[in-house]
């Protein structure tokens, strides 16, 4: 069975999540960027899967799609459109945004260009086939502490947003 | 050609999904059959939802079109295809015109996972349980954006109220169905599994449905997904997304035609889906009832028979009723229909007796028969229950069903851990 993970899907998935991000920051109307975010994380889904991790794609799906996109809509829906749109959409700091723009460029292209060098070269060592096994037993086993870390830290933060919702409780 | 031919043959001897073995043209055929199956199960749905609803209030439901109003459902959607496809002039066009295809889509493609049988599978994931969730919850997108872009005020609340809901839901639904694939990994390796296929064999291994497993803890994790199910599809008691005595239609009340039809296409097949997500985690998928207690030759045999005898019930219901007819030359076309209809139920029925065919159908047959028992309850609900009040339901979402998935959960493992430990160490 010939590999699906062909070039031609990068290449397509990529632009697509390329367009996606592009058009989040420039359409007008906030639905509309939130509509093509979440086509930008499909694809980022995508490109998880075809780089044999089908758990992290699923697990993208539900998170972002399923559920942090479906809030961001909730809560856009509810402020009035109209006065949003008026409002100005970008941020006339061009310094700032062109030094950030040319260190992540001056980074990426230092990765492309001497990027064999640096990282290991890495031969696919697991099957597809219990991507979801290795990735709980890596979870639970080996990185057990940092994983309950980062648990407690979204508990902590359920706790602040509860506590700064509510005033009694 | 013969190197075509070859290829389709390769596969028939194969005892694996047409996914897993890697044959395009098989996975296509799986795939236009439960396409086909589907529509078909939508239909019929239509048609009962009708009959029994209107049977439970001591009406007759429809009756006119066909005999007992069966051809009912073909004449609506001859009706909606032919109606004006309205769009209102202040909607967000892309927007309005991309949400009932997201629905569609959202609700059909979870099929590729579902497993009638064994091999009878579009294709098995490794992820098969974590894709039916992911897909589905898509769906909850759609109908937010029919009801933002309707640019109108009920179908905006409808798709928010919806939102919310979904949104809470899933959570209690993501516990109980947790607490089922904990109980894959009760295996001398000791890992589960996500893939479809693979929580029913380990419920066949294991000789007994998740439901009953660790009494009543298997049951209390069912019953919360039974529930969460119903407001996942936004069905009655929950269906405050489109409470027609509030809301008119909630989020597609400004949508007509064909585009209406497929957010009632997208609905029931989204019924169908969740319902074989239960029937797959905690009712045994494929597998017959009793596997272990009625085990043997002579009741697989026995088991084997249902499928034909059941065909063959309706086929004598459709020839009691075409004799039951007014006798009157108008009903005379009525009734050689209902008759003929009988007829092709009893021929299939007959098929179904034949030893290779109901070896190989019975599975399809006890997963399709499951899922009926759910479409039942679905209408069941509809017809008994009052619609829920906002807060009630939110305070069930949040303060019933998600504590008690946590406790099933927690609970689920303490019991495993001791089983594995302790137990048979």
């Amino acid at each position: 069975m010939a590999p699906v993970a062909t070039p031609f899907f990068f290449y397509l998935f990529a632009a697509i999540m390329v367009i996606g991000g592009v058009m989040v920051i420039t359409r007008k109307n906030p639905v509309h960027s939130a509509l093509a975010l979440i086509v930008a994380l499909l694809a980022q889904a995508s490109i998880y899967l075809m780089l044999y991790a089908p758990f992290v794609a699923g697990v993208q799906i539900i998170l972002y799609a399923g559920g942090i996109m479906v809030l961001f809509l909730f809560v856009i829906m509810l402020v009035s459109i109209d006065r949003s749109i008026r409002e100005r959409q970008f941020n006339s700091q061009w310094v700032v945004g062109l030094i950030a723009a040319t260190a992540l460029g001056g980074l990426l292209i230092a990765v492309y260009t001497k990027g064999t060098n640096i990282f290991p070269e890495h031969a696919l060592s697991v099957v597809e086939n219990d991507n979801t096994q290795q990735v709980a037993t890596m979870l639970y086993g080996q990185y057990m502490f940092p994983f309950e870390i980062a648990s407690l830290l979204l508990l902590v933060a359920i706790i602040g947003a509860v506590v700064m919702a509510k005033k009694r409780i | 050609m013969r190197a075509i031919i070859q290829y389709i043959q390769s596969y028939l001897g194969s005892d694996q999904t047409p996914g897993a073995a890697g044959n395009m043209f098989w996975a296509l055929v799986y795939i236009m059959v439960v396409f086909a199956g589907l529509s078909v199960a939508v239909i019929a749905m239509n048609w009962l939802e009708r009959k029994i609803l209107a049977h439970m209030q001591v009406r007759l439901g429809p009756m006119r079109v066909g005999p007992h109003g069966l051809l009912q459902p073909i004449a609506d959607a001859i009706k909606l295809l032919l109606k004006e496809d309205i769009m209102p002039s202040e909607a967000d066009g892309f927007v309005f015109w991309m949400a009932p295809f997201i629905v569609v889509l959202a609700a059909f493609t979870v099929f590729v996972v579902v497993p009638f049988g064994p091999t009878h599978a579009i294709t098995d994931m490794n992820i098969g349980i974590l894709f039916m969730l992911g897909v589905s919850s898509l769906s909850v997108l759609g109908i937010v954006m029919a009801g933002w872009a309707s640019n109108s005020h009920y179908p905006l609340i409808g798709a928010l109220r919806s939102s919310a809901q979904m949104v809470s839901y899933e959570v209690a639904m993501g516990l109980a169905v947790v607490s089922a694939i904990l109980m894959t990994s009760l295996n001398a390796e000791g890992t589960g599994t996500l893939s479809m296929i693979g929580i029913v064999q380990a419920q066949q291994a294991q000789g007994e449905w998740f439901i009953f497993k660790f009494f009543p803890l298997g049951l209390i994790a069912f019953f919360i997904f039974a529930v969460a199910m119903v407001a996942e599809t936004n069905r009655a008691p929950f269906d405050l997304a489109e409470a027609e005595s509030e809301l008119t239609a909630g989020f597609h009340t400004e949508y007509s035609g064909f585009r209406w039809s497929l957010f009632f296409l997208a609905e029931y097949s989204a019924m169908i889906a969740v319902s074989s997500i239960a029937v797959t985690l905690w009712l045994g998928g494929w597998l017959r009832p009793f596997p272990n207690f009625l085990s043997g030759a002579t009741w697989d045999r026995a088991f084997s028979l249902f499928p034909g005898v059941v065909f063959l019930l309706f086929a004598a219901m459709c020839f009691y009723n075409a004799v039951r007819m007014p006798k009157h030359p108008l009903f005379r076309i009525q009734t050689i229909g209902l008759a003929g209809f009988g007829v092709v139920l009893g021929l299939i029925g007959l098929v179904l007796f034949v030893p290779a065919v109901s070896l190989r159908v019975q599975d399809i047959f006890w997963f399709s028969a499951k899922i009926a028992g759910f479409m039942y309850l679905y209408i069941w609900y509809r017809g008994t229950f009052p619609r829920y009040r906002f807060d009630q339901l939110m305070q069930m979402g949040w303060k019933v069903l998600l504590p008690l998935g946590l406790g099933v959960l927690i609970l689920t493992a303490t019991v495993a851990l001791l089983q594995q430990r302790i137990w048979h160490p």
